[in-house]
This record gives C-alpha cells, sequence and structure tokens, in this order.
C-alpha cells in the first residue's frame, strides 16, 4: 500500500520527472503517427497492387506469347480448380502511344495490354478503376455518348458528344483551308477571311450534324470521325494528362486527349523478325488506379484486335496465342500453395512461364516500403531509449534526494523489496503516464493527419502533402491495434528497465547511512 | 505468550494474521508480557562496533553490557560521538554488531534473517528520531499509517483502513495533534512533527519505544511537552522507553541513566 501511494506521492509532486518522460511523450507520438501513415500507405498501396494485379499470374518469358490459352486453363482448372474463382487470357505488349496535339504529337512510352473484357474485370478490379460509371459496371470498348466521370469538375466534355464536335471542327478548319488555298490562287484578299473557324463550344452543344442528313450513305466508305470510330483504347490517365497547378495554385489535370479522340499506338508484332504495326485506336475511356506507376503505363484494348494486329492469331489452325493468363482466387485461398502446385503442374525446363503472385511481382517495392517502416521504427525507439537515460539519471536524482526518505521506511520496517518497488513502479507509472499522453496525442494526430497537414500549409504556404506527387487526394493512414499495444509495451518497458538502476540502488542502501544521511 | 519468537516461527500468513489484534488496541489492558515487571526485555551482550574509514577503523563501542527491563524508562548519556547514536540503531536491528549479542524477550535478535528483523521494527519497536525523519510527501496521518501499510498487503490494508483510520486518529489527539491531520511536515513545527513521529511510533503498538534525542531540536518547553507525552507513556501503558540524549535535565527524568563513555557503559 505504502509503495502505491509513495510513487503516487513522488508521481505527483516531482514535475522534473514529468519532464524527463516528455521525450517518451513525444517518441510514442512520433512513433503512433508515422506507422499508422505507413501502414495506410502500405495497405492502401497493397489494395491497389492487388486490385490491379489480379492473385496469380502465368506469364510467358517471349513477346510472343504462347499458344492455345484455353488448352492452359483447363490444365489450370484440373491443377487446382477449386481455388480459381476467375481466369484471363492477357497480350502484354510494350509500345508507344502518340496523342496528336494541336498539330504535335506527343508521345508516350506505354505497357499496352489486350483484354478480354468480360474476363479481364472478373479477376481484377480494372473495371472500377474507369471513369465512365456504364464502364465501371460493364467494360466496353465501345464510346459512350456523355457522362465520363460525373462529379468532377475540371473534366472536359468527353465521347461522341465531344467527337462530333471535334469532327466538325476539324472539318471546317478543312474548309476554311481550302477557301485559303483557293483564295491565294485567285489572287484574292486573305485579310478578311485569315481567321480561325468559331470555337464550336462557344455556340453550345449543336445538334447531330449527320443524322438523317444524306451524307451518312459515305458511312462504310470513307471512315467518318463523327459517326464512326476506331477499335476502342483505354488509357491510363497519366498517360495523356499532365497534372499540375494553375495561377491560383489548385491542383489542375489537363488533359492531351479525352474519351471521343484518336490515339496512335506502334508496337511490335509477334514473330522471328519483329516488325513495328501501328495503328489508329479511339480512346473509349480512361483509367485511374491513382497508382501513379500504372495510371502513367498502362492502356487497355480488346485482345482479339491485338491478336489481329500482332499476328498472334493463326487463322489455318484457328490457335490463338497470349502472353500470359491471369487467375484470380477464392477468398481464403492460399497463394503461395496454388503458385507452387502450378509452377510444378508447368515445370520450367519444359514452359518457359514464369508464374508468381502479385505479392511476387510487387516484391520490391513492398519490401522497400517494410524496411523503411523498420529502419523509422528502429530510429524512433532510439529515440525513446535516450529517453530512458534521462529517466534513469532523473531516477538517480530522486533516489539520493530521497535516501533519508527510504532509511526511514526500513527502518520502518519495509523490506529491501518494498522500498524497490516503490520506485519501479514510479518508473512504470511514469513510463504509463508518458506514452498514455502520448497515446492520445498521436491518435488524435492520425485521425486529423488531414486536417494539421491542411493547417500547417496555411500556416507555412508549402505544400505538405502534394497530391500531385503522391496522386492519393488525402495521406493515408491506418492505426494498427497490435502496433499501437507494442508501441506502448516497449516505451513502458524503457521506463521500466531505466527505473531498475535506480530502484536497487534504493533497495542496497543501508538503513543507517540512509538515516544518518542530511 | 506474545513473544516475537513465537511468532517468527510461524508462517508468513500466521504472521499476517498476528499483526490483526493490533487493530484493537487494547487501551488500558497491558500486554500480557508486561504483567511481570523486572523481567529483561532487551539486552546488549559485549556488543563492539567499529566503523571502517578507508585504512582507519573507528572503534565506536567496545563491549557496551546493559539490560533493559520490561516497562523501564532508560536514558542514555554521553558525549557527542562516544556512539549513543550506534548503539540505539544496533538495539533496534538497523545495523548488525561486530560481536556481541542484542536479546530481545530472552531470544537473541541481532543474527536474525533480514525478513524477520524487518517484522521486529515494524510490530515490536517504535522509533523516533532528532529530525523526525516524517515522509515530506505525506500528510501526518498518513505518516501514522506507514507502519500498518508496510504491514499489510494493499487488499488487506483497504479491508481494515477504517479501523487504522481511527486508531491514527485516536493517536495523534492522544499526543495533541487532532488539528494537524491533514497537514505535511513543512507546514508543522518541529514539536508538531515530532508528536506526529511519536504515534507513528505507537501506531503498531509496539513494546519498546527507541528514541534518539528526541528532544534535541527543540526548545525546552517544547521538549517538555515531549517528555510528557512520554513519561505519560511509559507510566499509563507500561511502555519500555529507551531514550538517548544530551541533556542531563532530560535524561534526569528518566528510571535509570546509562552514561556511555569510551565505548563502554560507565558505572552512573
Ligand atoms: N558510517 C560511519 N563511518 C565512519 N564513522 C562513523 C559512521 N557513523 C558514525 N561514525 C562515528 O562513530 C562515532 C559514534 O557516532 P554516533 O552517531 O553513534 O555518536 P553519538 O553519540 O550519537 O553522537 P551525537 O551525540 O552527536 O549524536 C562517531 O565518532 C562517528 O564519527
Ligand atoms: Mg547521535
Amino acid at each position: 500500500m505504502y509503495k502505491l501511494l509513495l510513487s503516487w506521492r513522488y508521481l505527483r509532486t516531482r514535475y522534473i520527472a514529468l519532464a524527463s518522460i516528455i521525450s517518451v511523450t513525444l517518441g510514442v507520438a512520433t512513433l503512433i503517427v508515422v506507422n499508422s501513415v505507413m501502414a495506410g500507405f502500405t495497405k492502401e498501396m497493397h489494395n491497389r497492387l492487388h486490385s490491379i494485379l489480379s492473385d496469380i499470374v502465368l506469364e510467358s518469358h517471349s513477346l510472343d506469347g504462347f499458344a492455345d490459352p484455353q488448352w492452359h486453363m483447363e490444365q489450370i482448372r484440373q491443377v487446382c480448380g477449386d481455388d480459381i474463382a476467375g481466369m484471363t487470357p492477357v497480350i502484354h505488349v510494350p509500345a508507344l502511344l502518340r496523342i496528336p496535339f494541336r498539330g504535335d504529337f506527343h508521345t508516350r512510352q506505354i505497357n499496352l495490354i489486350g483484354v478480354d473484357k468480360t474476363t479481364y474485370a472478373e479477376v481484377s478490379d480494372f473495371s472500377q478503376y474507369l471513369l465512365h460509371p456504364e464502364n465501371q459496371s460493364r467494360v466496353s470498348f465501345l464510346l459512350r455518348e456523355s457522362g465520363y466521370a460525373p462529379g468532377r469538375k475540371d473534366f472536359p466534355p468527353s465521347g461522341w458528344e465531344h467527337r462530333r464536335m471535334q469532327a466538325m471542327y476539324e472539318k471546317a478548319l478543312e474548309e476554311q483551308r481550302h477557301e485559303i488555298a483557293a483564295a491565294a490562287k485567285s489572287d484574292a484578299s486573305l485579310a478578311t477571311n485569315n481567321r480561325p473557324p468559331a470555337d464550336p463550344y462557344a455556340a453550345g452543344v449543336p445538334k447531330d450534324p449527320y443524322s438523317g442528313s444524306g451524307e451518312s450513305e459515305l458511312a462504310g466508305t470513307i471512315f467518318d470521325p463523327a459517326t464512326e470510330q476506331n477499335t476502342g483504347v483505354i488509357l491510363g490517365i497519366a498517360t495523356c494528362s499532365i497534372r499540375g497547378r494553375d495561377a491560383d495554385g489548385e491542383v489542375r489535370d489537363f488533359y492531351l486527349c479525352r474519351p471521343g479522340d484518336d490515339v496512335q499506338v506502334y508496337f511490335p508484332n509477334a514473330g522471328s523478325s519483329p516488325k513495328p504495326v501501328s495503328c489508329s485506336l479511339t480512346v473509349v475511356d480512361l483509367y485511374e488506379s491513382k497508382m501513379s506507376e500504372y495510371d502513367a503505363s498502362f492502356a487497355f484494348m480488346p485482345i482479339e484486335k491485338l491478336q489481329e494486329l500482332r499476328g498472334m492469331f493463326d487463322p489455318l489452325t484457328n490457335t490463338t496465342y497470349v502472353t500470359s493468363i491471369q487467375m484470380k482466387l477464392k477468398p481464403g485461398a492460399d497463394l503461395n500453395a496454388v503458385r507452387d502446385k502450378l509452377r510444378a503442374a508447368f515445370p520450367a525446363d519444359q514452359y518457359p512461364y514464369r508464374i508468381e503472385t502479385w505479392r511476387d511481382l510487387q516484391g520490391p517495392l513492398l519490401a522497400a516500403v517494410q524496411m523503411e517502416t523498420t529502419i523509422l521504427n528502429i530510429l524512433l525507439f532510439l529515440i525513446i531509449a535516450v529517453a530512458g537515460f534521462g529517466i534513469l539519471a532523473t531516477f538517480f536524482m530522486i533516489v539520493v534526494e530521497k535516501t533519508r526518505d527510504i532509511g526511514i521506511l526500513k527502518a520502518l520496517g519495509a523490506p529491501s523489496r518494498g522500498v524497490m518497488s516503490i520506485f519501479l513502479s514510479y518508473g512504470v507509472s511514469l513510463g504509463a503516464v508518458g506514452s498514455g499522453v502520448g497515446l492520445v496525442l498521436g491518435l488524435l494526430f492520425v485521425t486529423n493527419i488531414n486536417d494539421i497537414a491542411g493547417w500547417l500549409e496555411w500556416i507555412t504556404g508549402h505544400e505538405v502533402f502534394d497530391p500531385t506527387v503522391y496522386y492519393f487526394q488525402e495521406i493515408p493512414t491506418s492505426i494498427q491495434p497490435t502496433m499501437v499495444v507494442g508501441v506502448m509495451v516497449g516505451s513502458v518497458l524503457v521506463a521500466v528497465l531505466a527505473s531498475v538502476l535506480p530502484a536497487l540502488r534504493a533497495a542496497r542502501l543501508h538503513p543507517v547511512a540512509a538515516l544518518r544521511y542530511e | 505468550m506474545d513473544n516475537f519468537y513465537g511468532l517468527a516461527t510461524r508462517t508468513s500468513a500466521a504472521k499476517q494474521s498476528a499483526a490483526g489484534p493490533h487493530v484493537t488496541f487494547p487501551e488500558n489492558a497491558p500486554a500480557p508480557s508486561r504483567a511481570a515487571k523486572q523481567e529483561v526485555l532487551l539486552a546488549a551482550h559485549g556488543v563492539e562496533k567499529s566503523y571502517r574509514k578507508g585504512k582507519h577503523v573507528v572503534p565506536v563501542l567496545l563491549g557496551v553490557d546493559f539490560e533493559i527491563a520490561d516497562g523501564e524508562f532508560v536514558a542514555i548519556v554521553g558525549q557527542s560521538g562516544s556512539g549513543k547514536s550506534t548503539l540505539l540503531h544496533l538495539l533496534g536491528t538497523l545495523d548488525a554488531p561486530d560481536s556481541g549479542e542484542i536479546h530481545f524477550e530472552g531470544g537473541r535478535i541481532d543474527n536474525l534473517p533480514t525478513s524477520s528483523r524487518d517484522l521486529l521494527r515494524n510490530q515490536y519497536f517504535g522509533m523516533i528520531f532528532q529530525f523526525y525523519h516524517l515522509l515530506p510527501e505525506l500528510s501526518a496521518l498518513e505518516n501514522v499509517l506507514i507502519p500498518n501499510m508496510i504491514a499489510d498487503g494493499t487488499f488487506r490494508y483497504w479491508r481494515n483502513r477504517r479501523q487504522y483510520r481511527e486508531r491514527a486518529e485516536h493517536l495523534l489527539e492522544l499526543v495533541g495533534l487532532s488539528h494537524r491531520l491533514k497537514h505535511k511536515p513543512r507546514e508543522l513545527s518541529g514539536g508538531e512533527m515530532q508528536r506526529a513521529a511519536i504515534a507513528r511510533a505507537l501506531i503498531a503498538e509496539p513494546q519498546v519505544l527507541l528514541a534518539d534525542e528526541p528532544t534535541g531540536n527543540l526548545d525546552s518547553k517544547t521538549g517538555e511537552e515531549i517528555m510528557e507525552i512520554l513519561r505519560t507513556l511509559n507510566a499509563d501503558q507500561n511502555l519500555t522507553i529507551v531514550m538517548v540524549t544530551h541533556d542531563a535535565a532530560i535524561a534526569s527524568q528518566a528510571d535509570r541513566i546509562v552514561r556511555l563513555a569510551e565505548g563502554r557503559v560507565q558505572a552512573a
């Protein structure tokens, strides 16, 4: 009882000791904040990576792919059909994207992916990242009339609406060019006619100029961009947009092209001596997974068209070729076990395939984040360890100061163990108070981190969390109970360890020496 | 019957329950062992003690022999540095003699294990010091209750806290400090602190009161009041008191004076 009473009184009367645990408080708070943010990033990244990548990929080493995906899927089903929820054949090919913009071509290096629109959406959350709400529920490579990215203020008008407008504008421009050319030929004055055509958007959206007109009869003979589209392509949003700030400092996306525009794509065809193949595609939607790596490199098109263009279809035997098969497992299936079964079923000496889980594929990235978290934890825990030495010094001072009281307690029959536990429980309660306050501070900080970031931004005028860099609108956080408990236990343990030596010293004090101490 | 050795040989659980009777302090009924007056309660036999200071050995006690009867009020006098405090600490088992023996109720106590000596100090000896030695963080009342808290575990203390508190308040009233229960030591005068210290020494209902210059830091009037309390305790409750003092006038109020000089007890 006296132990509790005294350690409680020491706690309440000795503010110097409280000062010595401020560093514990700060250490705990920072540990919680850092871990929560890192866990938030990791979790968000896991979620995104996972939903983008599907669970397991069977991939050919060659760009030419392997024949007969149906047979492979049949084999896979035989090996571990119970665990498979869905499969889809996929073609990956590096490609160049050329976006016509103001008479120029913007060239981007992309990863062109041929997908089967029905099954691909089943194995990954691909469709969820599309901008058009109807495409989110059912992917289509046909251009939609309008209604892209509802709720997004600065998204330009897209779809057929835009395509018709664009076609009209081009047509008007073409006509004017003809006129100018004709006028120049006929030596007429240029000045009156030398202006670009009026911006069609200024007059509002016109009716379809071609509907019901005789010109539509031309369709089918000459490609008419106002009524026809090329094969559809879904571009990663960052391949065709530039994120930056306007004059007011607002983050804004500027689109080089949008659904309804035509783009060109170049890629090698399959075969022993690959040659570049080019084709015109119509952007039918944009893909925004918010993983900048993917948003800046992915482009999706129908797999049949890609097979045709790359010569991955043998019309004689009717066999198709693909470069990989993506699989989704049923919930609860063991990722690594299925992978190992597949590896056994497709041994490397017979089948030149790479069979990997999404974790394997993103291993280096996930490991880097993990390593970063570990190092930060070590560094921050060192802060708490330093705080431990502060507590040690303060405790020694307190024990020296309390020498006489220790003598009194012993003279009154308190055993050494009792005296020791006064200082140990003092240390525990100091540690508990310090880390408790740190816990509250840390949790408050984490839950309000975006407000705090906004507030800091407002004070300093600097962007704390730059969405142009991270593709996250907000700082993601995730508070893990085990982490919180671990941090608390660790810091209390440091406080206890730091008080063990002074407590031992107090317990060893000779009562007479302590009583004589003045 | 109420013998320390009897207690010490019991199990620790029995020790705990042995502390129980203290809760109800038999105010005027003397303890059974005190009934036999003139029985030797505390004795030193050939006690030697020297302090080692580096190479120097400072001999303090060179064979002290004396006995204190049950219910006796003994004053130990002697020059400063003659070893009075040292002797008192040895009698109270705070320190161990180099050679010789300390006996309490007929049994040797200086070689007992630490836990038994802790129990002895807690339950059978009351101690008072020149500088009062109250715990500065605790109120007068809490200071008085400390021996009870040491004796009992938290739960046991909590169960008995009302009786303990009542008894502590009663003792503080006895020493004339009932109006200062909640005061911290720094808010008390020297005399008041010494009263609180006496109440603390009495709370466990000790057999012997060991007082090291209880009036040494007080003016003569306050000192006289403290002596009044001690004399009353000795007379009314038959409490054995061993008191160290410088002051001849104070010493003369005791039943017997033991003079310490050159490390030995001198004939008074
Ligand atoms: N820890 C120690 N180390 C060395 N010498 C000590 C120690 N404690 C006490 N002494 C010496 O022992 C002698 C006796 O000390 P003690 O305190 O018993 O004297 P005292 O009679 O109580 O004196 P006073 O009347 O001044 O209180 C002194 O000479 C003192 O210097
Ligand atoms: Mg002395």
